[in-house]
């Protein structure tokens, strides 16, 4: 059995910006094959130029990626995609406006060949306070944020400082645990939704080094920092993933190889406040990257964190 | 060539003359209703008297069902209720879980292909002290083929051991709510909510179109509608693909189909716009007996699934609020583009909440595009209460409630899904009546079984499986049931210019019954039995059907 398909989920009531961030996504790709599976293709402008063909319910898009519309059966297009010659390296579900993605989440535990690797949920600095009260679709928005492992906060270009404060101060209280970050146009930069593999084997850390580069940007307003990280001593390697995912730490993504307390190399993932540790593949380096909005990265807290005595100080 | 039937009685319901003894009728449809005396006026006719000793009443209309439970009767038959297959075959109920198991292993002795699936349907556990049904009492049934049973709700699937393996669900590790698992961290085989029962569904012998129709599906239908007096049915949530239209259009289309299909498109799947453009392509290809151009929209849940939006307090034992099955912004732009293209769209809620929202989407959308003559109709609108009612009168839409729900699981909603106060008002007919809401009556067929007869008892009654009457205050009478499963329902559908009453120039659907439902007791209305149906003039003997 071949490793799952990590499958991102992407929700956010209707307006929030979910279709552009697919779009943007299926832009910058650079090599990953993906495949977005949308409830319907009428809300999914596809620029011309990306598409090479549509065959039933599959539109097939440049660089290997497809587009899928799922209807109201999704556990349907899960495996018939699951059936096909090759799977994608990633998959995207764009849930539908008053969908919760938290169940669209459960149900992937059904299919064996797909793994969750987080949940994202647009919301709309402009309006999510209002609505987040509005009568009939106020605990809706609310429940989908809820089921958020991150927050994308958009629009940001739209309103004033005053309400992103006032939007990142309501978040804060709503969702306590819950990491955000800033977007604008929903352009996130890609490597917050893609596997951070290839930067990985890019970067060797050496011991007790690390090294900090900021990732190619789209817009001012949605810079990243990738810190790397060694991590040589053995860890208690679910302490050190729970502890990537408070949300003190603000960060978007981290993975990494650590020697767990029993002696076996880990495999630490972390999607905003989501963390798994599963065994790591044979002949990785231990080391650890994480991935945070610019100006929310603490690398004093991270690298504390990976400090040998850390759990005992923390 | 015109035919005069005489009969014992026709109820014509038409307030001028509201009993005859006689119909002429000419190619198909009714010249005139009266006394022989007053028909011979037409000309030469020929004197049919095989009703002579039976009551004709309108063809019977039945504005909510599914055309696929003609499909589901394929499957092994596992309610608690007796019911009347297509062939008139009366399937007993199974009073514990036991019999159900018997009767799957009845049936399971029958098959010849070990690996072939057995597929039952209708089961409601609630009727056996809810007791759960588990995959090891399943595989006494089979463990080398998968099996599996639908719920009478429609809403949660059981299947055995094997169907799960097949599926690939029985495995540890599984999370989800819909999976409740065993002591051994194995699921129990109980599958709640589509996203777990389509998968294994279509290991147990479930095909990927679940609810849709095929072309034996329809003949047996048609039948179920024969022996139940119902000449205009609906199929109200289809998705119809151009295969489908054409199957339709083809089957319904024999001299000897006995009823007027009229299926509606589901909002799902696409987006307004293209629904709109869908629905009016679909009218352009409607035919005398496969009606289309109608849409049918799902607003929320089911109240015993606890997915039903409803109003505060709440449900009644603290469940949270259900779900949402279409964006509001969506419900604008349907009805704003489908009050602007004369497009009717029927509305399916089951909370106040969904009314809610309904009825302040159609005040916006109205004053874009007034008109007059939409006939929007909320299906279910369980939980609708007097004011929500007062204010469907002046946005001059219609209802069409789910009355059969108060005998099957009129109980469960006085204990637990909404407590005693609310379960007496759910299905408020008499309500909606005294609001001069056009008011048509529903099994929701294959959810309950098809008999508008039976669907006017529950009405008048109210009584729920375990004998009490609730809400004596929203009963209402034989004649108001009778005209809410005829004129009513035509109404709601916007045919009641063709359909629904028995007088001059309209289409000539009579039901052919042994008894008069008008004079029988309350309690006797359902057991009033059906002798057959004259659709379009054709006349459809239940007994040879
Ligand atoms: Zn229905």
């Amino acid at each position: 059995m071949t490793n799952p398909v990590p499958v991102t989920i992407i929700g956010g009531f209707l307006g929030s910006g979910k279709t552009t961030l697919v779009n943007h996504l299926l832009r910058h790709a650079n090599g990953v094959r993906l495949a977005v599976l949308v409830n319907d293709f009428g809300d999914l402008p596809i620029d011309a130029d990306l598409i090479e063909g549509q065959d039933g319910d599959v539109i097939n898009l440049s660089g290997g990626c497809v587009c899928c519309s799922y209807g109201d059966d999704l556990s349907l297009s899960l495996q018939t995609l699951q059936e096909q010659a090759s799977l994608p390296d990633h998959i995207f579900i764009e849930a539908s406006g008053v969908a919760l993605p938290g169940a669209i989440g459960k149900s992937l535990s059904l299919l064996r060949a797909y793994r969750l690797e987080g949940i994202v949920v647009l919301a709309d600095a402009t309006t999510v306070q209002s609505m987040a009260a509005e009568k009939y679709v106020g605990d809706t928005i609310q429940r989908q944020l809820d089921d958020a492992d991150l927050i994308v906060l958009n629009k940001l270009d739209l309103v004033c400082d005053e309400q992103a404060q006032s939007n990142r101060v309501w978040l804060d209280g709503c969702f306590p645990h819950t990491p955000y970050i800033d977007s604008v146009h929903s352009t996130v930069n890609a490597d917050v939704f893609f596997d951070i593999k290839r930067k990985m084997t890019n970067c060797k850390p050496s011991a007790h080094s690390h090294t900090q580069d900021t990732l190619q940007v789209d817009h001012a307003s949605s810079l990243f920092t990738s810190l790397s990280v060694s991590v040589d001593h053995m860890v208690d390697a679910k302490w050190l993933a729970s502890q990537l995912a408070d949300k003190r730490n603000m960060l978007v993504r981290a993975k990494g190889f650590v020697l767990d307390t029993d002696n076996q190399i880990k495999t630490i993932q972390v999607v905003g406040r989501r963390w798994s540790v599963t065994p790591a593949p044979i002949g990785v380096q231990a080391g650890l990257v994480c991935i945070a909005q610019a100006e929310s990265l603490s690398e004093e807290n991270i690298r504390s964190l990976c400090k040998p005595d850390a759990q005992q100080i923390i | 060539m015109t035919t005069i039937y005489a009969a014992r009685k026709i109820i014509t319901m038409n307030p001028a003359r509201p009993a005859v003894t006689h119909v002429a009728v000419r190619d198909g449809r009714i010249l005139g209703a009266g006394s022989l005396d007053e028909l011979t006026g037409f000309g030469e006719y020929t004197l049919d008297e095989q009703f002579a000793d039976k009551v004709l009443m309108p063809g019977m209309v039945e504005g909510h069902c599914h055309a696929v439970e003609g499909k589901w009767w394929r499957y092994v038959y596992c309610g608690f209720h007796d019911r009347m297959d297509p062939h008139g075959k009366v399937w007993s109920g199974l009073s514990s879980i036991e019999e159900v198991i018997s009767r799957l292993q009845e049936n399971e002795a029958t098959l010849q292909d070990p690996t072939a699936a057995l597929t039952g349907w209708a089961i409601d556990p609630i009727y056996y002290a809810d007791k759960k049904i588990t995959r090891e009492q399943l595989d006494r049934v089979s463990t080398t083929r998968p099996v599996g049973i639908m719920h009478a709700s429609g809403h949660i699937m059981n299947v055995n051991s094997k169907a799960l393996e097949l599926a690939d669900y029985l495995r540890a590790g599984i999370e989800h709510d819909g999976v409740p698992l065993g002591d051994d961290g194995l699921p129990t085989g109980e599958l709640k909510g589509p996203d777990v029962m389509f998968p294994v569904g279509r290991q147990a012998g479930f095909d990927d179109n679940m609810l849709e129709f095929d072309e034996p599906g329809l003949i047996d239908f048609a039948r179920l509608c024969v022996r139940t007096g119902v000449t205009t049915a609906t199929d109200l949530a289809a998705k119809l693909d151009d295969e489908m239209v054409e199957m339709g259009i083809r089957v319904t289309a024999r001299d000897d189909f006995p009823v007027r299909i009229m299926s509606l498109r589901f909002h799902h799947g696409v987006t307004p716009a293209e629904l709109i453009e869908h629905a009016k392509a679909l009218r352009s290809r409607s035919t005398d007996q496969f009606r289309l151009g109608k849409i049918k929209i799902i607003a929320d849940g089911s109240i015993q699934g606890f997915s039903a939006r409803i109003r505060w307090p709440g449900y009644f034992n603290g469940a949270p609020n259900g779900l949402w099955y279409i964006a509001p912004e969506q419900m604008l732009a349907i009805y704003e583009m489908a009050l602007k293209e004369d497009l009717q769209v029927h509305t399916h809620t089951n909370g106040d909440e969904a009314t809610d929202l309904v009825l302040d989407t159609l005040q916006v959308a109205l004053k874009k595009h007034p008109n007059a003559n939409h006939r929007f109709t909320i299906q279910h609108g369980q939980l609708i209460n007097a004011a929500q009612y007062r204010r469907m009168a002046s946005l001059n839409m219609c209802v069409n409630h789910f009355a059969n729900h108060h005998f099957y699981w009129g109980d469960e909603h006085y204990n637990i899904t909404v407590g005693p106060e609310r379960a007496e008002r759910m299905n408020a007919c008499r309500t909606a009546l005294d609001n001069g809401i056009p008011l048509a009556i529903h099994s929701d067929a294959p959810v309950t079984p098809l008999s508008p007869l039976f669907t006017a008892w529950c009405a008048v009654t109210r009584q729920t499986n375990s004998g009490r009457t609730q809400g004596e205050h929203e009963k209402i009478t034989i004649d108001e049931a009778l005209y809410a499963i005829t004129l009513g329902a035509a109404y709601t559908l916007n045919m009641d210019d063709e359909i629904g009453s028995i007088e001059a120039g309209k289409l000539a659907d009579f039901a052919v019954l042994e008894d008069d439902p008008t004079s029988v007791s309350a309690q006797a209305l359902k057991d009033v039995k059906v002798w057959g149906t004259v659709q379009s003039g054709r006349v459809f003997a239940a007994s040879e059907i």
